[in-house]
């Protein structure tokens, strides 16, 4: 009797039937792998290549003197320390004056417009998102850089200080939208909890759905601050690009990035190492970025 | 005497009439049960009570709520309304936050505390909350680490730390098990003291436990509204009589 009922089981049509369904989902798989390493590739292979590339002019200048260099005479000095110090400004003002405006922003979509407003505002937001950094570099040069020499009474706009404002716009679809989206996501019964103790919408805001919503707003600022740090072409268009160190706001100054879009193409020799060294800097910032990021992802433990 | 007197009320969200002309007191001090089939509006009159479906979009609302004796939506502050109207909810929803601060939440939104008066209030309300010696040495550690039926005392504790005079209930035990909600329904009955509490439950031998009075909804009207064991035992209408004796809903 058992004999016939596990006859009954095996019959060999379906066993063929899922062999071949393994056969499917093995090969899937196997794309889907293949596609995840596609990245990881990537990465691999820039690291690599930019290195290699980078550590010549390291073993021949010296780490010290080309981070902490204030000339870049190339091919004798390569000091990129200007440009390291023009890169961490533009970014970190632009984060200063962008990321509260987009957060507010983001606040204002989610949580405080009316349905009609935020069909206006989104659009225009994501619109931001899809300008070429050419054309900010533009916007930039045509209004930012007059408006400068007019307020400020300086010959040249082109300043460190116009570079920190485009970079500021072109943050804001980035963090806007990922703030956004990360406000959206939670639970309504945050805001319900929050209003039925008799607590303002603002205070709601402010205490409860920006603080439970902080780590996707981390990751838009992180973001944020990866586009602004890499920013090339508008910031070769507005910051003047002197490769001094800059005295203050009001004074010209090259970006990491345009130190290497702007020399490349005739650099040979110790000086296209140097180069590419500019880009090991640049490489280690985001990866500091990156790893900053995760710290303060991790789980909250009270 | 009477906390609240409602009064010809209707409600519409949209085109949904979902309370029809209902016109209910709700004594103070007591246990106010609201039963009925699911979607029979006891929930939405609930919730009209603090103003809470003001966050809904489309929302009419017509006839009177009286809050010893103030039409609440005549009176605009809907702040000072929710503080002494406060509320449990269905699902427990602690704030991603420390057990502390979530029962903290509402005095630091009022502003007005020292640190020391919120501390005491903390302690005091977990202690009403029948939590404080479950908790009281981890009071810095996230309110989600709680079981559920904790969390749903932590969300009581919340409530009473504004020291409201009534406690909204919208079925707070139907998400836990039967051992959690003894210990709700015993918390109830000691907060009827201090209290007013109007709950909404879907059963019917929770509100014969607890409830000094029982109001029947059906479709968006108030069916028959009377002391709890009348409505069980002697209900008038035909449906009260189907309901409670559980041929329907």
């Amino acid at each position: 009797m058992d004999n016939v009922i596990s006859t009954v089981r095996t019959s060999t049509l379906p066993e063929k039937a899922t062999k071949k369904r393994d056969w499917i989902a093995t090969g899937f798989h196997l794309l889907f792998l293949a596609c995840a390493m596609v990245g990881v590739l990537s990465v691999g292979t820039i690291g690599w290549f930019v290195f290699h590339e980078g550590l010549p002019a390291f073993q021949q200048a010296g780490v010290a003197q080309i981070i902490f260099g204030q000339e870049w005479l190339p091919p004798a000095l390569f000091g990129i320390g200007p440009m390291i110090v023009a890169s961490l400004i533009s970014t970190f003002g632009a984060v200063i004056i962008g990321v509260p405006i987009a957060i507010l922003t983001a606040v204002f979509l989610a949580e405080l417009a009316p349905n009609w407003m935020a069909n206006i505002v989104r659009p225009a937001v994501e619109l931001l998102a899809g300008i070429p950094s050419v054309v900010y570099g533009f916007f930039g040069l045509v209004i930012i850089v007059p408006m400068i020499e007019t307020i400020f009474n300086i010959p040249a706009g082109n300043t460190i200080l116009a570079g920190i404002i485009v970079l500021a716009i072109m943050i804001l679809p980035t963090v806007i939208t990922i703030s956004e989206t990360s406000l959206r996501a939670l639970p309504g019964t945050y805001k319900e909890a929050a209003l039925a103790l008799g607590a303002s919408q603002i205070y709601t805001v402010f205490k409860v759905l920006i603080p439970a919503a902080r780590s996707g707003i981390y990751t838009g600022i992180s973001l944020g601050i990866a586009r602004a740090i890499g920013e090339t072409m508008a910031i070769i268009m507005v910051m003047g690009n002197a490769p001094a160190m800059p005295g203050s706001l009001l004074e010209p100054a090259r970006s990491l990035t345009a130190n290497i879009a702007m020399e490349m193409s005739y650099a040979t020799g110790i000086h296209s190492s140097a180069l590419y060294s500019t880009g090991i800097v640049l490489l280690v910032f985001i990866v500091l970025l990156n790893s900053c990021l995760l710290y303060m992802n991790r789980k909250r433990t009270y | 005497m009477n906390k609240f007197n409602i009064n010809n009320l209707d409600l519409f969200y949209g085109e949904t009439h979902a309370l029809k002309n209902i016109s209910l007191n709700i004594p103070n001090r007591q246990v106010t049960a609201l039963i009925g089939p699911s979607g029979c509006g006891k929930s939405t009159l609930l919730r009209t009570l603090n103003r809470m479906n003001d966050l809904v979009e489309n929302v009419k609302i017509t006839g009177d709520v009286h809050f010893d004796g103030n039409d609440i939506y005549q009176d605009s502050d809907v702040t000072a309304l929710r503080m002494r109207v406060g509320m449990v909810f269905q699902k427990a929803n602690p704030f991603p936050m420390s057990i502390y601060e979530n029962v903290a939440f509402g005095l630091k939104a009022q502003g007005n505390k020292s640190k020391d008066e919120i501390d005491a209030i903390v302690e005091e309300s977990l202690r009403g909350a029948a939590l404080w010696d479950e908790v009281k040495d981890r009071l810095n550690s996230d309110a989600f680490g709680l079981s559920g039926g904790q969390q749903q005392r932590l969300c009581i504790a919340r409530a009473i730390s504004m020291e409201p005079e009534v406690i909204l209930m919208d079925e707070p035990t139907s998400a836990l098990d039967p051992i959690a909600t003894h210990k709700i329904e015993e918390l109830m009955d000691e907060l009827r003291k201090k209290f007013t509490i109007v709950i909404v439950t879907h059963s019917m031998n929770q509100a014969k436990r607890i409830a000094d009075k029982t109001a029947f909804f059906w479709m968006g009207e108030l069916v028959e509204h009377n002391d709890t064991a009348e409505l069980f035992n002697n209900p008038v209408d035909q449906r009260t009589q189907g309901y409670v004796s559980g041929e329907f809903g």
